[in-house]
Order: structure tokens, then C-alpha cells, then sequence
């Protein structure tokens, strides 16, 4: 057993590297382990972010379809790949867990209350998932559909808002525990944020949702599908100079590495090309650059705080980065090895299940 | 209330919850695979109509443990935000370890397995259904592995101290084979295999004392009653040496096991009791010295007793740890004596005419459960005061900034939201259960097809 390892030749790259990083951590590439790390936490939660996001998005649009026949069909465009993009979710919070967690202690108990609303809310859209179809009662049906929409919508806004106070940053004392009070989470800035996600996640999940659909429900969801362009666009503008305003600090990253600035660019280029996409009627285009998009942005907010994670608003110098919040060289070195053997078979699996499910929704005695 | 109190007891509840399901899932995946691999051998129709219909039932186990059991990962840094730090170097590997290889293998095929059944051949079929089985059986692996290093953690350093302090790793598998790990796993697998072969033999047995699906039902019966014979035998080997690695590494929760005070000295084995902690007595029915006996085959073996250690260090409800124990111990017993007595009656050719035996089936669903639940509260609250055993008390592992107030209002939120859950699985449960293996159209099919003939004529 203690020898599989070492056969791995991944294993061999990464538990023998050169221990020229900092702190005596190693490097892999002429990248430190911390900063590996950091990509890769980074790289789940965007993954996440992507594959939640549509069918967050498709469920935040759900009661706008009015009959039954449609809802179905809405529900079961996300029913066999929800709880597979959960699992991105699942891994991201062990990511960060392992390799950051004085992070994920810091970060979890100031925002205590949006995780416990997150995770209600996650329970609950679950629960409508499975049990809308259970009954044919017309209220059992309405009721869930309106949990299910209701709480999409508040998860979208959610990781929004746990987002928007990490740009911000929290006082911290130095023992890296929050000194704010447990209401700091409710801040314009934040709830900014979690506008700019909901309305992203719901023109991606309408996008989606226009690659599943035919016939009527097809052209609603076109139509909305445009009106959520436009509304993403504005979100995205203001908070773009709201930030640039107000949360000056965001901007050191860019300064220091000018080069970096292409990635915004790109980002905005990509958004741009949304809707002509869109117009032509190509759909699976405007769906990638869709989710170019959020991954994109997340790299911009990865750039932004870079090297820092947590930043200390309190001014006394007590940030939370990825060298003094991390997990020993020996334990990365090995989630190293695991994520590079790991992540290709997850991402396989996921691939797997979308070709099975590829194309329209068709319904059978098998659907939710 | 003390931030304490409500962060264990918030912990205690969301993750016992979570314990009905998984065990459900993982057994039922078991069978579900015995069952299409009959399937998939003989051809025989019957195997496929027992497979669809534990399918969704599967479904629905599987549903609530996905949604129930992220909680405790954000817990683990909302409520318990310095444990997370002190044990993130160690357990976090675990964790992503899980998420990475188990959760994902077990969700890619969910799908297939649930939807599939029109879209893909029998045989890449029950390739998911495997895939699931032994998904879930993974996941079982990494989070077990994670609870027994911090109840006899090995491969580590301590580095830091105060606050500061935290476990590093020194040694991935020697952390990850600590004394306790494998013996851990098997009695945790074999208590799941037991929940969800003992969910199969009470539905089928419900449906014979009712006289439907007789035939379906004869075979599933004897499926489930091979699984179940098999593994209360061996839970009973597993569970003594798991009562080894007690003695050797957690004397102080083995005393509380068997309510043995006398820092040194022969111990008692009860087959049950009650014990005063304030007296320091245990009153109950016993074999004189028969700890010793199992431990050291000597009934005069002297074994540690509560009073060897400190009072700070000692569990705080010895009572309840030797209830839980023995109600759990009782419990294998009693597995043992039923499925035993069946497979006489079986080998008799008559035990599908023993209705009362049956209908001590139907109901016998609820002793592993209870099983598993009770191994669990003497396992955790047996480790007490002690987060990580030795090292870290649980009264230092909290979130200081959470106040009692925030974790008031996350257990009265999860309370609400369990009860409706609890509630829903009832009664889905036992709507399936009705409807029978051949009922291979939900109701939701009826107003469907009128609606799609609707829908089809105007094209939406
Ligand atoms: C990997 C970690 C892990 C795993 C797999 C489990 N536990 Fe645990 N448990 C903990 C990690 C933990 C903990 C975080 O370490 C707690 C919180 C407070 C404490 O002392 O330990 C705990 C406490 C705790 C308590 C409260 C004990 C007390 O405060 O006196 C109970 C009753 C349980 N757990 C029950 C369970 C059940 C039913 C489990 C089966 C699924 C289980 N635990 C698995
Ligand atoms: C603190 C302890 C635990 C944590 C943090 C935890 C975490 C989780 C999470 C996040 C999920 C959902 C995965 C998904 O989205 O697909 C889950 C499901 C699951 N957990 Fe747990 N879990 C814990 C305890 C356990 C234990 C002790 C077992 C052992 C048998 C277990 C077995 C499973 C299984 C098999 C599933 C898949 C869903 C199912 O089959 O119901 N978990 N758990
Ligand atoms: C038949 C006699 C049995 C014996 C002697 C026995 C022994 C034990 C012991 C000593 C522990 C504590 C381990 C620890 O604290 O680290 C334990 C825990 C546990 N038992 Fe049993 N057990 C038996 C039957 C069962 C049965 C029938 C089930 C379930 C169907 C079960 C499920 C559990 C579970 C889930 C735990 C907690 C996990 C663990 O710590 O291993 N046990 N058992």
C-alpha cells in the first residue's frame, strides 16, 4: 500500500519537487505549491460556478413558465445533471478545507449566517426537485415549483453576497478570527455582488435552457433569454464602477502586473459576444462563451485578491494569504497528486453523463 | 444557552439525520447490484422489475443523504472554525479526497442509473449501477478515515501552540491506516449493508403476509436474507475488534462502555446495567470479570478503569455511552437469532409460511438503524472530552466569533427543515411501497399524456 504511491509518476512529481518555493515550500512548473493550490481551489468554484450556475439560473426563471407541461420540461433539462454539478461544490469546500484552512475557518464562522441560509436553501431546492413530480396535485406542484425558483434565486444571490465580502474584505484580529459584527454581511457592496450573479447565472441558465427546449416554450425562453442580456449587462456595468470607486484596493493586483489586464478585457469582449451569438440562433456557441464568461470573471476576482485571500479592512496588516493560511508542504504535495489523478476523472464522469443526456428533453416514465 | 452545548447538539443532530440515509443507499446498492447482475445473468424479467422498483427507491435515499450531508462540511468551519484549522493539514486531504473520487463517480452514474433504463445497453447499465454502489461505498471510506484519525490519530505533528497550534502530516498512510481505520470501516460498511438488506426484507416481507407480488417477493426475500445472515455474523466479529482497538487506544471510553470505575482491577461485562457516575457504581446483569476474558482470554486480566484517569479527561455521560453500547450490542444479537432462525425455516422449505416471522421482518427494518445510530453516540460521545483524542478538547474547537443566538436560529432552521424532510420520506416511502414493484408508471404519467397529446397537437 505505502508503495502504490510512489509508483504514480504524477506522485513523483509532485512529493519530490525542489524545495526552492517560499517558506521552504516546493514548486512545481516555477509555480510554489501555494499558488498551485490556489489555482486549483480557484479552478473548482469556477467550475462550480458554471455548472451550478445554469441550473441555478434555469431554476430562478421557473415560474415564469406558466404551464404544467412546460415546468416539467424546464425541470427535467437540470434533473439529471443538478446533483452532479453540486458535487463540484462538495469538492471545492474540501479544496479549500484542506489546503487553506485557516481560511475556511475564518471565512465560514464570519459568515455564518449566509452559509446556514445557503445551505437551507440548498436543501430545499433539492427537496422540490425530488418531490414536485411525486403527487399531481396542482398546489403540490405549484408549491414546489415556487421553493424551487425561490430558493435558486436566493443561492444565486448567495454566493454573490460571500463573494462580494471577500473583494471587501472583514476585520481581523491576529488570530485571524472576524472582529465585525455578525451582520456585516448585509452591505451594499455585497448585495451588489449577489445582483451581478443572479443575473449572470440566470442569462447563462436561460441559454441552457434554450439548447433544451423546442417549439413554444423554446421562443419564451428566447425572450427572456434577451431581456436577461441586457439586465446583466447594466448589473455588470455598475458594479464595474462601484468597484472602481469604492473598493480602490481591487485594482492593486492589475497595477502590479499591467499584462494581466487582458484578462477584464477579454472578459467584457466575451460578454460582448453573447447576444450576437445569440441573434444568429447559435445557441451552444453562446453557451460556451456564456460560461467563458463566468470563468473569466472569477479569474479577473482571482487576479484582484491574489496573493491575498482574506483581506483585513481593519488596517492592521492581519490578511489571510496563501502563504500564511495554508497547509503544510507535505499535505499539498499530495492533494496535488490526488487533483491531478482526481480532477480529470471527474471532469470525465461529467462528460459522460452530458453526452448521455445530450440534446432536447424528452419525457419518459423515468422523469421527474 | 452555551455555545457548546448548541454546537454539539446542532452537530449530533444534523449528522445522526444524515446517518438514516447513506447506510440506505449504500446497502441498497448493494442489492441493486446483486439483483441486475441475476438480472443480467438469467434474463429472468423478474430480476429486472425488482431492480427498477429498488431503484427508486434508491432515489429517494440517495436524494435526502446528498442533501443533508453538505451541512456538516460547512459546519465543520462555521461552528467548529478552530478544529477546522487545527485539523485541516490532515482531514481536508480526506475530504477533497472524497469529493474527488467517491461523490463524483457516485453522481456522473446516478444519472445513468436513474435515467438510463431507456437510453443506454442492460450492460452499461448496470456498470452505473456499480459505479454508484461503489461510489457510495467510497464515500463511506474517506469521512470514516477522517473520523478515526481523530479517535486514534497517527502519521501527524503538533505544530504551534495555544491557539496557534495544529496537526500537520507527517505520514499520508499511516494517517490514513491509523489503529482504527479499517477496523472502523468494516463495521461501518457491514452496519450499512445491514440497513439496506433489512429495508429489502421488510418491504418484501410486507408484501407476502399481504399476499402480492408472491414471486417477486419470494426471490428478493432470500437475496436479502443471504445478505443479511452473512453480514450480522460478521458484524459480530468486526464489532469485537473494534471493542480491541478500544481497549488499546481509548481505555477511558472502553471503561465508560462497560461502566468499569476501579482504576485498576478484573472488569465486568454486562449484558445490561445502569451506572450511577456519582456513586461510581454499576448495577445490572454480569459475568463477573468477562471484559478481561474477551480482551485477554483471563477473567482475572486487569483492565483500566475511569478512575485511571483525571477527571477532566474522563467522557462526561458514562451512562449514556454504556447504554448506547449495549443497546447496540443487543441489537447484533438479535440480528443474529432472526436471521438465523429465517434461514432454519428457509433450509426447512417453510418460511413463507411462518407469517408471524414475517411480520417481525416488516417491522425488524428499525434495529440496524437503531443499531448504527446507538454504535455511533457511544463511538463519539465515548471520545469525549476530547475532539481529537489526546489533543484538542471540544470545548477549544469552536468558532469564537459565533455567537449561541446564530446557532439557535441554524438548529431551529435545520429542526424545521428535517422534520418536513422526515416526513416527506414517510410518506413517499410508503406510497412506492403500495404501488408495488409493477407499477411502472408514476401517477404523474396520467395527467401527463393527456397534456402531451395536448401539447403535441399545438406544437409546444
Ligand atoms: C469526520 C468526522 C466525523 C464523522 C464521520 C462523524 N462524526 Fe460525530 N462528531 C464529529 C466528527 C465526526 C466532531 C466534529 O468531531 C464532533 C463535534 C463535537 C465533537 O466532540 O465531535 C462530533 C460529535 C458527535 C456527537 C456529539 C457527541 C457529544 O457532543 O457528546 C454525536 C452524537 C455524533 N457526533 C454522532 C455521529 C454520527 C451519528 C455519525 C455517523 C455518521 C458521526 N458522528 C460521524
Ligand atoms: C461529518 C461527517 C460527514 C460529512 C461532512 C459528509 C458529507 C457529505 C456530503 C457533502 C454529501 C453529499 C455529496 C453529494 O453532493 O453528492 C454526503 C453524502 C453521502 N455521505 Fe456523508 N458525510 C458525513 C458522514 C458520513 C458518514 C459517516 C458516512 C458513512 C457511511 C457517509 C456516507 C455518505 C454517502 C454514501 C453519501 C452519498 C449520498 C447517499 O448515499 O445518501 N457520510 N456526505
Ligand atoms: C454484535 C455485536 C457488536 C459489537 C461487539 C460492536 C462493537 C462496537 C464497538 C466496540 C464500537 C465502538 C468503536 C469506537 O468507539 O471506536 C462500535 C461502534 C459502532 N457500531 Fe457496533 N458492535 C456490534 C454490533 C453492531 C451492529 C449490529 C451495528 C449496525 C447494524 C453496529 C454499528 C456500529 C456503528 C455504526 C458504530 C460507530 C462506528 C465505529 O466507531 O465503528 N454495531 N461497535
Amino acid at each position: 500500500m505505502k508503495h502504490l504511491l510512489r509508483f504514480l509518476p504524477l506522485a513523483i512529481l509532485f512529493t519530490s519537487c525542489g524545495s526552492n518555493g517560499t517558506n521552504g515550500y516546493s514548486t512545481f512548473l516555477g509555480i510554489d505549491f501555494q499558488t498551485m493550490w490556489f489555482l486549483v481551489v480557484g479552478a473548482v468554484f469556477t467550475g462550480y460556478a458554471i455548472l451550478d450556475g445554469f441550473d441555478f439560473g434555469a431554476g430562478a426563471w421557473h415560474l415564469f413558465f406558466r404551464k404544467e407541461e412546460s415546468r416539467r420540461i424546464a425541470l427535467n433539462a437540470v434533473g439529471p445533471v443538478w446533483d452532479g454539478n453540486e458535487v463540484w461544490l462538495v469538492i471545492g469546500g474540501g479544496t479549500l478545507f484542506a489546503g487553506f484552512p485557516v481560511v475556511y475557518g475564518t471565512l465560514f464562522s464570519a459568515m455564518y449566517i449566509p452559509f446556514m441560509l445557503f445551505l437551507f436553501s440548498l436543501i430545499f431546492r433539492a427537496v422540490s426537485i425530488e418531490f414536485r413530480s411525486k403527487e399531481p396535485m396542482q398546489w403540490w406542484r405549484n408549491l414546489w415549483d415556487t421553493t424551487y425558483s425561490i430558493s435558486s434565486i436566493l443561492l444565486s444571490i448567495l454566493l454573490g453576497v460571500v463573494l462580494g465580502n471577500v473583494l471587501q474584505g472583514m476585520p481581523l484580529d491576529d488570530n485571524f478570527e472576524h472582529t465585525g459584527s455578525w451582520l456585516a454581511f448585509l452591505n451594499p457592496y455585497a448585495f451588489l455582488v449577489g445582483l451581478t450573479s443572479l443575473s449572470l447565472f440566470m442569462m447563462h441558465g436561460a441559454i441552457y435552457l434554450t439548447m433544451k427546449t423546442e417549439g413554444r416554450l423554446f421562443a419564451k425562453v428566447n425572450r427572456l433569454l434577451q431581456r436577461s442580456i441586457i439586465a446583466f449587462v447594466l448589473i455588470f456595468v455598475i458594479l464595474t464602477f462601484y468597484t472602481l470607486l469604492f473598493i480602490p484596493h481591487l485594482s492593486d493586483g492589475f497595477k502590479e502586473r499591467p499584462w494581466l489586464f487582458v484578462v477584464p478585457v477579454l472578459a467584457v469582449l466575451s460578454i460582448a459576444n453573447i447576444p450576437r451569438l445569440v441573434t444568429k440562433g447559435r445557441y451552444l456557441p453562446a453557451f460556451i462563451f456564456s460560461a467563458i464568461t463566468v470563468g473569466l470573471l472569477l479569474i479577473t476576482v482571482a487576479i484582484e485578491l491574489y496573493p491575498t485571500i482574506i483581506i483585513d479592512s481593519s488596517g492592521a496588516g492581519n490578511s489571510i494569504t496563501v502563504y500564511n493560511g495554508v497547509a503544510s508542504n507535505k499535505s499539498l504535495g499530495i492533494m496535488l497528486t490526488f487533483a491531478a489523478i482526481g480532477g480529470p476523472l471527474a471532469v470525465s464522469y461529467t462528460a459522460f453523463v452530458y453526452k448521455t443526456f445530450w440534446g432536447k428533453v424528452k419525457l419518459d416514465e423515468h422523469s421527474y | 444557552m452555551d455555545v457548546e452545548i448548541l454546537a454539539r447538539v446542532q452537530f449530533a443532530f444534523t449528522i445522526a439525520f444524515h446517518y438514516i440515509y447513506p447506510p440506505l443507499s449504500i446497502g441498497l446498492g448493494l442489492l441493486m447490484v446483486i439483483m441486475e447482475g441475476l438480472y443480467l445473468k438469467t434474463g429472468d424479467k423478474v430480476y429486472e422489475a425488482m431492480c427498477r422498483f429498488w431503484t427508486k427507491i434508491f432515489a429517494l435515499t440517495f436524494g435526502i443523504g446528498v442533501a443533508t450531508g453538505i451541512v456538516m462540511e460547512f459546519e465543520f468551519g462555521t461552528n467548529w472554525a478552530t478544529y477546522s484549522r487545527y485539523v485541516g493539514d490532515i482531514f481536508g486531504s480526506a475530504l477533497a479526497a472524497e469529493g474527488l473520487f467517491a461523490f463524483a463517480l457516485e453522481s456522473g452514474f446516478l444519472g445513468i442509473l436513474l435515467f438510463g433504463w431507456n437510453r443506454v445497453s442492460p450492460r452499461v447499465h448496470f456498470i452505473a449501477t456499480l459505479g454508484v454502489f461503489l461510489g457510495s461505498a467510497f464515500s463511506a471510506v474517506w469521512i470514516t478515515v477522517a473520523n478515526s484519525w481523530q479517535q486514534t490519530p497517527a502519521g501527524y505533528k503538533i505544530v504551534g501552540e495555544g491557539l496557534e497550534a495544529k496537526a500537520e502530516i507527517v505520514d499520508f498512510w499511516a494517517m490514513v491506516l491509523n489503529p482504527s481505520s479499517i477496523d472502523r470501516m468494516f463495521h461501518v460498511w457491514i452496519g450499512a449493508f445491514l440497513a439496506g438488506a433489512f429495508l429489502v426484507l421488510s418491504v418484501h416481507a410486507y408484501y407476502l403476509v399481504r399476499g402480492r407480488y408472491e414471486e417477486l417477493s419470494r426471490k428478493a426475500f432470500k437475496i436479502a436474507l443471504a445478505v443479511a445472515t452473512v453480514f450480522s455474523l460478521s458484524q459480530l466479529f468486526t464489532g469485537h475488534r473494534s471493542a480491541e482497538y478500544v481497549a488499546e487506544y481509548q481505555p477511558a471510553k472502553l471503561a465508560a462502555m462497560e461502566g468499569h470505575f476501579a482504576a485498576e482491577g478484573p472488569a465486568d461485562l454486562y449484558v445490561l446495567g445502569w451506572v450511577d457516575k456519582e456513586k461510581q457504581t454499576t448495577t445490572g446483569l454480569s459475568i463477573p470479570g468477562g471484559l478481561g476474558f474477551l480482551l485477554e482470554q483471563d477473567f482475572a486480566a486487569p483492565v483500566t478503569g475511569l478512575n485511571a484517569f483525571p477527571e477532566a479527561d474522563r467522557p462526561g455521560q458514562v451512562n449514556a455511552v454504556f447504554q448506547f453500547y449495549h443497546l447496540m450490542v443487543a441489537i447484533g444479537m438479535a440480528l443474529i437469532g432472526l436471521t438465523l432462525l429465517a434461514c432454519f425455516y428457509w433450509w426447512r422449505g417453510t418460511l413463507f409460511e411462518k407469517k408471524w416471522l414475517l411480520w417481525i421482518f416488516v417491522w425488524a427494518v428499525a434495529l440496524p438503524q437503531l443499531a448504527n445510530q446507538f454504535g455511533w453516540f457511544a463511538a463519539e460521545m465515548g471520545r469525549q472530552p476530547w475532539v481529537v483524542y489526546g489533543h484538542l478538547r471540544t470545548s477549544d474547537a469552536l468558532s469564537r466569533v459565533v455567537t449561541a443566538n446564530q446557532i439557535l436560529f441554524s438548529l431551529i432552521g435545520f429542526t424545521l427543515i428535517y422534520l418536513l424532510l422526515a416526513a416527506l420520506f414517510f410518506y413517499i416511502l410508503n406510497k412506492k411501497i403500495k404501488k408495488g414493484p409493477y407499477d411502472e408508471h408514476d401517477i404523474d404519467d396520467r395527467p401527463r399524456q393527456e397534456s402531451m397529446a395536448r401539447v403535441a397537437e399545438q406544437g409546444l
